[in-house]
């Protein structure tokens, strides 16, 4: 593997919410050209992950190293500035703004005209329509609002934003759990895209078949708690499945605490 | 054109859904375009079937009307865009006209010093709505009905205590009346006696709406406005400051209180103390029935222009009409209410068109 300092080093990351601990001493690691995913099941701690590694929450224990500097994200905006972008769960759009809107906000060209400093949107428009046709999106109007575009299509504008907006470190959110069997498939070569191109990727889902497809590097997570962490050459797919659901043991303890974890925030 | 011709190549079963998608790309688009529509044809209905509402006069007196809700209209429109409420807009207006009048005639502070520090206090008690509805979550209309009733009663109470009656002092007799008078109030007459009057305040809000409108459609604030309200956390995500876009729009709503408060000030000389309840939902009504939705992340400031004129030449026609204008009201409450319809109609078809 490469001998450079992984793009990002989480160690020991501790998090609790009011009564629920959910996640407990997690390490991950992501590299430049690697897929890394992240799996587990609903509660599992995926979503408290996330929100650590983009900024939204500061984890109660453990330490962030980005290019092997030790960081401490107070924003969203300071993750967005180191390279890490996200793409949530609900795609992080806005459904009633027009596509051009919705893939510069937040980065929108600014003319430097004094006082307002308008923004470029001509420019704004075509480098949208031209992001999105690399992509294979032929939108007949960039003035669409996100709202009447296909559930495959607001991913991929939300992918092509960030992969345009220089991200070094792409994290999906489920990208494929809303998609049917053609869409996901869609989705999954833009993952693979972005991999090609030297992006590191966290890729998180609940579906071992998906992760299996385009992983070099697995993490199950359960209750707050690293299961399994196994390169692509160390694991098969049934493994994977079997780890996903858990051990027996697992399972009744997962029965038991379910109840409580079911209230957990980010759960 | 081009529409109708990607439609004739189109395949009869997606006939329906392209024209619906294109009608509603352009009300999502476009909000305020259904509120012209119902601006021209009230109008029209005026213009026929009262012969007074066909004068210059009369279209002065209907502009000024409008501009009387429209200059808090356009601030509301932004605010409600940007997913939030601001109850007390209606009462805030007579605090700052207070405010002014209080430092000025009984502190006996210069006019102009009076009015720059009752703006900064409209700016702070807006500032405070805004910072508590980001603060704590709990939902703007909850917070500024709060500040409705705290500033109703303050404005009644403070101003008994220092000037022992329910009106503010007159600020005609201060040095400078006559400046802002010509400022904020000033009157154009044309055409002599019995002509026209157009108030100055018409011109201020043109103004305001052309800067809102600017402002709303082609500056990375106005992207803002509208990602905060069409989903915060989206926004958030991707690096949008939502809480301080929402605090500025509360105090974009405290400025234009201030700026209508000095026009009536310098109109009248003095308000009283217990009015202005009842001015919020009027513009609230202006911006919702010029396309606002009550959800936020969709709206104009052109909208709020047009509601306010409907509402304008609503209250006047009535009464050039010879109609009864306690009637006027109901006419009101059916307007809110087709106007909330047709937003809804809106988000069922945009709903649809998705899957």
């Amino acid at each position: 593997m490469t001998t450079s300092a992984p793009l990002i080093e989480m160690i020991g990351i501790t998090k609790s919410y009011t009564h629920i601990r959910a996640l407990v001493g997690v390490d991950l690691t992501v590299r430049a050209g690697e897929v890394t995913c992240v799996l587990g099941d609903n509660g599992a701690g995926k979503s408290t992950l996330i929100k650590i590694i983009s900024g939204l929450h500061r984890p109660d224990e453990g330490m962030m190293k980005i290019d092997g500097e030790e960081v401490q994200f107070d924003s969203p905006r300071d993750a967005l500035d180191a390279g890490i972008a996200t793409v949530y769960q609900d795609l992080a759009v806005v459904d009633l703004m027009e596509t051009w809107r919705n893939f510069f906000l937040g980065s929108e060209i600014r003319k430097p005209v004094p006082v307002f400093k308008p923004m470029d949107i001509a420019r704004m428009r075509a480098t949208t329509s031209e992001q999105l046709a690399k992509l294979g999106i032929h939108l007949k109007d960039v003035n669409q609002p996100l709202a009447t575009l296909s559930g495959g299509q607001r991913q991929c504008v939300a992918i092509a934003r960030a992969v345009y907006f220089g991200a070094r470190v792409l994290i999906l959110d489920e990208p494929t759990a809303a998609l049917g069997v053609k869409q996901s498939g869609v989705v999954l070569k833009y993952v693979d895209n972005a991999r090609e191109a030297g992006i590191g990727v966290v890729f998180i889902t609940h579906n071992p078949h998906h992760a299996f497809l385009i992983g070099d590097h697995f993490m199950v997570l359960t209750l707050g708690r690293t299961s399994l962490d196994a390169r692509r050459s160390e694991i098969t797919v049934d493994q994977l499945i079997r780890e996903m659901a858990g051990g027996d043991e697992l399972a009744t303890l997962a029965h038991e605490l379910g109840r409580h974890n079911a209230g957990a925030p980010g759960a | 054109m081009t529409v109708q011709a990607v439609e004739s190549d189109a395949a009869v079963s997606g006939q329906n859904k392209l024209r619906a998608t294109s009608i509603v790309k352009l009300i999502l688009t476009r909000p305020e375009l259904s509120a012209l529509v119902a601006a021209v044809a009230i109008f029209i209905f005026f213009w026929i079937v009262a012969p007074p509402f066909r004068s210059s006069a009369a279209m002065a007196t209907v502009l000024y009307q409008s501009a009387t809700i429209g200059v808090m209209a356009v601030s509301v429109a932004l605010l409600m865009i940007g997913g939030e409420f601001d109850l007390s807009s209606g009462v805030a207006v007579v605090t700052a006209s207070m405010s002014t009048s209080i430092l000025a005639v009984h502190v006996g502070l210069n006019l102009f010093v009076s009015m720059g520090l009752a703006l900064g206090i409209s700016l702070l008690i807006s500032f405070f709505n805004g910072w508590l509805v980001t603060k704590t979550g709990i939902p703007s209309f909850l917070i500024t009905l709060s500040a409705l009733f705290m500033l109703f009663g303050f404005n009644l109470g403070f101003n008994k205590v220092v000037t022992n009656t329910v009106a503010t002092s007159d600020v005609s007799g201060e040095a400078g009346y006559s400046i802002i008078r010509g400022f904020f109030a000033y009157r154009l007459h044309l055409g002599g006696r019995g002509g026209p009057q157009f108030s100055i305040l018409i011109l201020w809000w043109l103004i305001l709406v052309a800067i809102a409108t600017y402002i709303l459609l082609r500056t990375r604030t106005g992207n803002w406005i509208l990602a905060s309200g069409g989903n915060a956390a989206s926004a958030r995500a991707v690096g949008v400051p939502t809480k301080w876009v929402k605090i500025g729009l509360f105090m974009f709503v405290g400025f234009s209180a201030w700026f209508y408060a000095m026009h009536q000030l310098s109109a009248y000389k003095s308000v009283q103390a217990g009015s202005g309840i009842g001015g919020e939902f009027l513009y609230i009504i202006a911006a919702v029935v010029g396309g606002c939705a009550l959800t936020g992340g969709s709206g104009s400031a052109i909208g709020s222009a047009i509601g306010a004129f409907i509402y304008g030449m609503t209250v006047q026609g009535i009464v050039y009409a010879g109609w009864d204008p306690n009637w006027f009201r109901f006419f009101l409450g059916i307007m809110l209410l087709g106007a909330v319809l047709l937003n809804l109609k809106v988000k069922q078809m945009s709903a649809r068109i998705r899957r």
